[in-house]
């Protein structure tokens, strides 16, 4: 079917809001028309994960959209920048890219995006409402945007993103409509040991083998007794789509639309059963470390996505009084941050050997220190996933109770396998 | 062979590179050089600069046009890109180009099943979404 624009669209693509609202609704239509959808849809909100540098030309392209007089049409959250504009970490990047990469997180200011700098804008207050349409991207946001707040967007990527916040709308397609969203894999999971699923490792463990599993599907986690709280879901979310290109899945009995399986069925059958089994959960594990030498470390790195304040809790539980011997990066956002900054909790923690890492991450921009042969130490499905590509850091996988008592002795430990 | 044009583009010629696993671009393929960057995927370390590129299927981060952008405006692109379906993700980074004025590389929608038949072969793409298959036998 033909993309068909309403007038009040038309007009926009043809200049009636300037050249950067033009050219934004320029983008749309033509994904719209790539993608086969329809028409366009308002929309609620938008997270834009288009502010991280990736090279001169993404700059270029924000501050066209500027020059054009772009303003965002939306409340707009932005995800991480390649820069820690807080403070709190130094970066290696060099002075060109430097100097770019604050250009571009300027342009995102000045086109009415919100400075949230983080990865977990549905945990610093942007909430969007269940069935509203919203053009998110940064896949772990996407996914748990869709699936743990029920609000409706597909994976927008850079530029698009804020395409979408400028013009104000989005193609209408995928996740978008309602038929769409009906789970048609069952990920069923009743038959492993309770015991792992209650544990600290079992949703980034689950989320990555999900991805690998489910592509690009629609599915649904089957036999989970309670809900696991919002940062499992979290972790879950951000392994799984790093793993694969899920952008929705639900739990059973969980996730707002699935209050039960077949409500997230459709009350269709499945086209696939995965019966999860523990052979394939150590695989999966196993899969997460890459590190051929399994006796050093030289980093640990926590928060992708970025740290609640409940892990933060956790974090200081595990550390106690002790001081790291091997640095810990925790990453976060500046909401979380101001938080910690309030009864001296970040100098206790910087004190004791941890660096917080804000408004970015340390696989996004060069932070940790350019070692050969270096190893890193991560509870994070996410960062097991991209850092060797991204940092050129051997991974090896642990709980963050296992990344806490490395970085203490300085040497990879593990807790008795359960 | 005819395929469906996604994002209409430069004609071109080039060596296929058949990836036989999905790839993330972002994390994937360093965008300063146009290798592939991911130690997990069965082609690491090859470039896909001047390649027909063909794509089984896409994963992973929500900044791949941003490096397929970067790729273009360094020059390092890929010749074409064979996709088994569109990817909204990976295609704006030609969209956008094209908005910034660099020619891109034409995408084209091709079922993966046909990918078999282009491995070692030297691809002549049409920007009308032809593609045209010739042996590479003694030339490489």
């Amino acid at each position: 079917m033909a993309l068909a624009l309403s007038a009040g669209q038309q007009a926009i693509a043809n200049g009636a809001h300037g050249e950067g609202a033009a050219m934004a609704m320029r983008i749309v239509a033509a994904t719209a028309r790539l993608m086969g959808a329809p028409s366009l849809i308002p929309i609620a909100s938008a997270h834009i994960d288009g502010a991280l540098y990736h090279g001169d030309s993404g700059t270029l392209f924000a501050e066209q959209l500027v020059l054009g007089g772009g303003k965002v049409a939306v409340r707009a959250t932005l995800n991480v920048g390649s820069l820690d504009l807080t403070g709190c970490s130094k970066n290696r990047l060099p002075s060109h890219e430097h100097g770019m990469a604050r250009r571009m997180m300027d342009a995102y200011r000045t086109l009415g995006c919100e400075p949230s700098w983080t990865c977990a804008p549905y945990q610093a207050g942007h909430r969007p409402a269940l069935g509203s349409d919203v053009a998110w991207g940064e896949s772990n946001a996407v996914v748990f945007c869709n699936s743990v707040l029920g609000a409706r967007t597909n994976r927008y990527g850079d530029f698009l993103d804020i395409a979408c916040a400028i013009s104000g709308f989005a193609p209408y397609y995928g996740l978008h409509r309602p038929e769409n969203r009906r789970a048609t894999v069952v990920f069923d999971v009743s038959g492993l040991d309770p015991a792992f699923l209650g544990s600290e490792v079992a949703w980034p463990i689950l989320g990555s083998l999900y991805g690998r599993e489910i592509g690009d599907a629609v599915g649904v986690v089957a036999g989970i007794a309670a809900h696991p709280g919002e940062d499992a879901l979290k972790a879950f979310g951000a392994a799984s789509a790093s793993a694969g290109a899920v952008g929705l899945f639900h739990v059973a009995g969980v996730t707002p639309e699935a209050p039960d399986l077949a409500t997230a069925l459709h009350h269709q059958p499945p086209e696939a059963v995965i019966k999860v089994t523990a052979e394939m959960i150590a695989d999966s594990r196993r899969r997460l470390s890459t590190a051929l030498d399994m006796d050093r470390i030289d980093a640990v790195a926590i928060g992708s996505p970025h740290l609640s304040i409940a892990e933060f809790d956790r974090l200081e539980a595990l550390i106690g009084k002790r001081r790291l011997k091997v640095t810990l990066y925790a990453c976060t956002g500046r909401h979380t941050l101001a938080v910690l900054e309030k009864n001296g909790r970040r100098k206790v923690l910087e004190a004791s050997g941890v660096v917080i890492v804000a408004d970015t991450c340390v696989v996004v921009t060069p932070i940790l220190p350019d070692i050969a042969g270096a190893v890193l130490m991560t509870n994070s499905g996410k960062f097991a996933h991209y850092a060797p590509g991204n940092t050129g850091y051997g991974v090896i996988y642990g709980s963050m109770a296992e990344c806490v008592e490395s970085a203490v002795l300085g040497r990879p430990v593990f807790e008795a396998a359960a | 062979m005819k395929a469906e044009v996604l994002v209409a583009g430069q004609p071109a010629e080039g060596h296929a590179l058949v990836l036989t696993a999905p790839i993330s671009f972002w994390g994937g393929v360093n965008p300063m050089t146009g290798l592939i960057a991911d130690v997990r995927h069965p082609q690491h370390g090859v470039s896909i600069s001047g390649k027909v590129l063909c794509l089984p299927g896409t994963i992973g981060s929500s900044s791949a046009a941003a490096v397929l952008l970067e790729l273009v405006s360094a020059g390092l692109a890929p010749a074409a890109l064979v996709l088994h379906e569109p990817d909204a993700i990976l295609l704006l980074g030609l969209i956008v180009a094209q908005e910034m004025g660099h020619a891109t590389p034409t995408a084209l929608r091709l079922d993966r099943a046909e990918f078999g038949e282009f491995v070692d072969a030297k691809l002549a793409i049409g920007s009308d979404g032809s593609v045209l298959i010739s042996p590479l036998a003694g030339e490489i």
